[in-house]
């Protein structure tokens, strides 16, 4: 079981590879979570939704007026604006 | 709560994220024997019932829907409270059945995670099975069971699984206080404890479940390439909403004559039994005419909210909040204020109960202060009413009828003004930084018959039984403030012809009764906007409940009194009524008018009586009502007068 020791070690399990903000993807790009900054209440949201350290995302589409935007992650879709994926590092 | 003395009388209450088949499962437990309420001091629903399955019944509670427990929502902290015990009129629960959707198993599985830091006994009822082993997917359900600690049954009303497992495992489960798995050691780190769920919960799902075809959830995908394109997608919602609307104008019409001759039926059937006298008069003028005035409009309001459950059901009210959010922050407001917005135009008490969703408590604010300009469905037989009487048959430009051309520019009149107000709200004393839009986008589904049409019969419940109480109280008092006192030289109405021409002794009784008077005491306020002080009787009596204008009417002007066959109809009397000094009383300006007041007027007491519960202090409602009242006498003004001076009558 993990703990929040363990935790810290968690965060990067891909050695060195280049992390971007999820914000930045384009519309079929997959990536893996790095981790999520910030911890106001945004930040809690996504990982309470599942954008957690490890887990596969990727960009589906983006709404007909440029945001908010797509992504598929755990078997289900989410929405978020661009400004909110901005607290997410991803490996792409 | 003591604790539970036997299995048979145990409280169980249903969590589990939104779109997991909760209510379906809830629905199918307990069958049609539910209890609405309101949790105490909010207007957050709490449905509960009774499931009876074999030697056992259970009360089961349905918890809001919700994807965490620990976050400052509403819902959720209702959920929290319910969980623990705290509020008062609902016993704590014995068990929690834990609702998870098998085919997003992660992040529901996430909420059962939270469950277990609680001290009770949680049963997970996996739901959706059915579309699940469909992918050729396949789950261990007793090793899942096993790593979780707490029984997990897979449940499918569709085909009667699992019913008997879960009652058998939910009474086993009520005696025992479980010691659930600690999966977080208190730390304080809050990304740390998120974290620690979330590997335990990957760390079953790779263990208990084997992946089928992992491309079945593509055709979601598919419907969207359309469903949210850049421009298909506008255009798909656009016509969306014009089906609604042509819907509920066209097709409710004829359902709504039958029952509008229905009641003119029965008002001369209690005439032709009963003495004349006060009684009968009461009962045909008062109770019948006012009541089924409003009556009549429940295929409408039964038409919007078909199509609302069907639109959220299906999944697509997300994928219009989805697309419009932009445009909606805009103004300053969520993407998730479409929802309440939309459900606004049946009516804004919904819709401002559906604010909930909206975590930021400005946006909800600003969200909730301009629900009730939407045009909703008690304002629908006013613009019919008026429209009918004076703008029906008429064309322009040889094809568009000026009725739908008028009806469409309340409705447009409505969305500017709300337009305007979020957007100066949201500058001024509702200033705040944007609310975040993380949303899930649900699957498309089939939507359920039976939760749609359960839906629709709560709602239309409870608008008949507020015909049944307010309205009925509110026309027996207007019947009686018309009523009396008696004027000496009418005998007795039921002799009088309520014709244009021989309509002298019934409007001096009108005149000198006590709502003439107070109708008098306002026609000089309200003469500027085109009205008389019958008009202004009427008003008064709205502003308890739009749809009350059109009954009250109906009883100012006597409609279902006629002896002749062909009975007079209300829209005749509106057009016939004539001023003292034989002028008409109604041009279509003063209809005009008259209907933009309804636009833009704060006249319901139960969304008042909402607001106050919602935002829980008096200063949001009695501001609703103050600027709504200015924008709709500055409105009418302006529609009046300005048509005056532009020529028209």
């Amino acid at each position: 079981m993990l703990t929040s020791e363990n935790f810290e070690t968690q965060t990067n399990p891909f050695g060195p590879a280049s992390k971007v903000k999820l914000s930045t993807l384009g519309p079929g790009a997959e990536a893996q979570v790095a981790a999520v900054g910030g911890n106001g209440p945004i930040s809690r949201r996504l990982q309470e939704m599942g954008v957690v350290p490890g887990v596969s995302i990727r960009v589906v589409k983006t709404a007909p007026f440029g945001d908010p935007f797509e992504v598929r992650l755990l078997g289900y879709s989410l929405a978020m604006r661009k400004n909110e994926a901005e607290l997410v590092e991803v490996f792409a | 709560m003591d604790g539970p003395s036997h299995s048979n009388s145990l409280t169980v209450a249903l969590a589990g994220n939104p779109n997991a088949g909760k209510t379906t499962l809830f629905n199918y437990l307990t069958g049609l024997k539910q209890k609405v309420a309101n949790y105490p001091g909010v207007t957050v629903e709490s449905r509960s019932g009774m499931w009876k399955a074999g030697d056992h019944a259970f009360t089961v509670i349905d918890l809001p829907g919700l994807y965490s427990i620990e976050t400052t929502s509403i819902d959720e902290s209702i959920a929290r409270d319910v969980i623990e015990g705290k509020i008062g009129s609902i016993s704590r629960p014995d068990v929690v059945v834990a609702v998870v959707d098998s085919t997003n198993l992660e992040r529901n599985l996430y909420l059962v995670t939270q469950l277990f830091e609680f001290d009770v006994p949680v049963v997970v009822a996996l739901t959706m099975i059915d579309v699940f082993e469909k992918r050729k997917h396949a789950i261990d359900i007793r090793r899942m069971s096993e790593m979780l600690g707490v029984p997990v049954v897979a449940v499918n009303a569709a085909d009667d699984r699992g019913e008997d497992e879960l009652s058998a495992a939910v009474s086993q489960a009520g005696g025992s206080v479980r010691k659930h798995l600690k999966l977080v050691d208190g730390s304080d780190n809050e990304n740390a404890r998120i974290f620690a769920r979330y590997s335990f919960i990957s760390s079953v799902v790779q263990e208990t479940v084997r992946h089928g075809d992992r491309e079945a959830h593509r055709l979601s995908e598919k419907i969207d390439k359309i469903l949210t394109h850049r421009f298909f997608g506008l255009v798909v919602l656009v016509a969306v909403l014009l089906v609604v609307f042509q819907t509920i104008f066209t097709w409710a019409s004829v359902p709504m004559d039958l029952l509008e001759k229905g009641f003119g039926t029965l008002g001369d059937l209690v005439r032709a039994e009963l003495p004349a006298g006060i009684l009968s008069d009461l009962i045909v003028d008062g109770i019948i005419a006012g009541v089924g005035g409003v009556l009549i409009f429940l295929p409408q309001i039964l038409l919007l909210f078909l199509f609302i459950s069907i639109l959220e059901d299906t999944g697509y009210m997300a994928r219009a909040a989805f697309m419009l959010d932009k445009l909606m922050s805009r103004v300053g407001l969520h993407g998730k204020a479409f929802l309440p917005l939309m459900s606004s135009f049946a009516c804004a008490i919904p819709g401002i109960m559906a604010t909930r969703t909206i975590e930021n408590s400005r946006d909800r604010f600003a969200t909730i202060m301009i629900a009730p300009l939407m045009s909703c469905s008690a304002r629908l037989p006013v613009y019919t009413l008026m429209i009918g009487a004076f703008f029906a048959g008429q064309t322009v430009f040889g094809f568009l009828s000026v009725a739908a051309v008028l009806m469409l520019a309340m409705y447009v009149l409505g969305i500017a003004v709300a337009i305007a107000v979020a957007f100066v709200l949201k500058r001024t004393i509702l200033k705040a930084e944007p609310a975040p839009f993380i949303m899930e986008l649900p699957p498309y589904r089939l939507p359920k018959i039976r939760t749609i049409f359960q839906n629709m019969l709560t709602r239309a419940w409870l608008f008949v039984k507020r015909a049944g109480t307010v309205i009925l109280a509110i026309s027996i008092v207007l019947w009686a403030l018309m009523y009396f006192p008696r004027s000496a030289e009418v005998q007795s109405p039921k002799s009088q012809v309520a014709s244009s021409a021989d309509a002298g002794s019934e409007s001096s009784q009108l005149q000198n009764s006590y709502a003439g008077k107070l109708g008098h005491a306002i026609e000089p306020i309200i003469q500027p906007l085109g009205f008389d002080w019958k008009i202004g009787v009427a008003l008064i009596a709205s502003f308890a409940a739009r749809e009350v204008l059109v009954s009250t009417l109906s009883i100012i002007y006597n409609v279902g009194k006629d002896e002749n066959e062909e009975s007079e109809t209300l829209i005749e009397a509106v057009r016939d009524a004539k001023t003292p000094a034989g002028n008409p009383v109604w041009t279509p300006l003063t209809a005009l008018s008259l209907m933009v007041f309804f636009v833009l007027a704060m006249q319901c007491m139960s969304t008042v009586a909402t607001v106050r519960r919602e935002t829980n202090s008096w200063r949001w409602p009695i501001f609703m009502v103050g600027y709504m009242t200015v924008l709709a006498y500055v409105g009418a003004f302006i529609t009046y007068q300005g048509g005056k001076l532009l020529g028209f009558e």
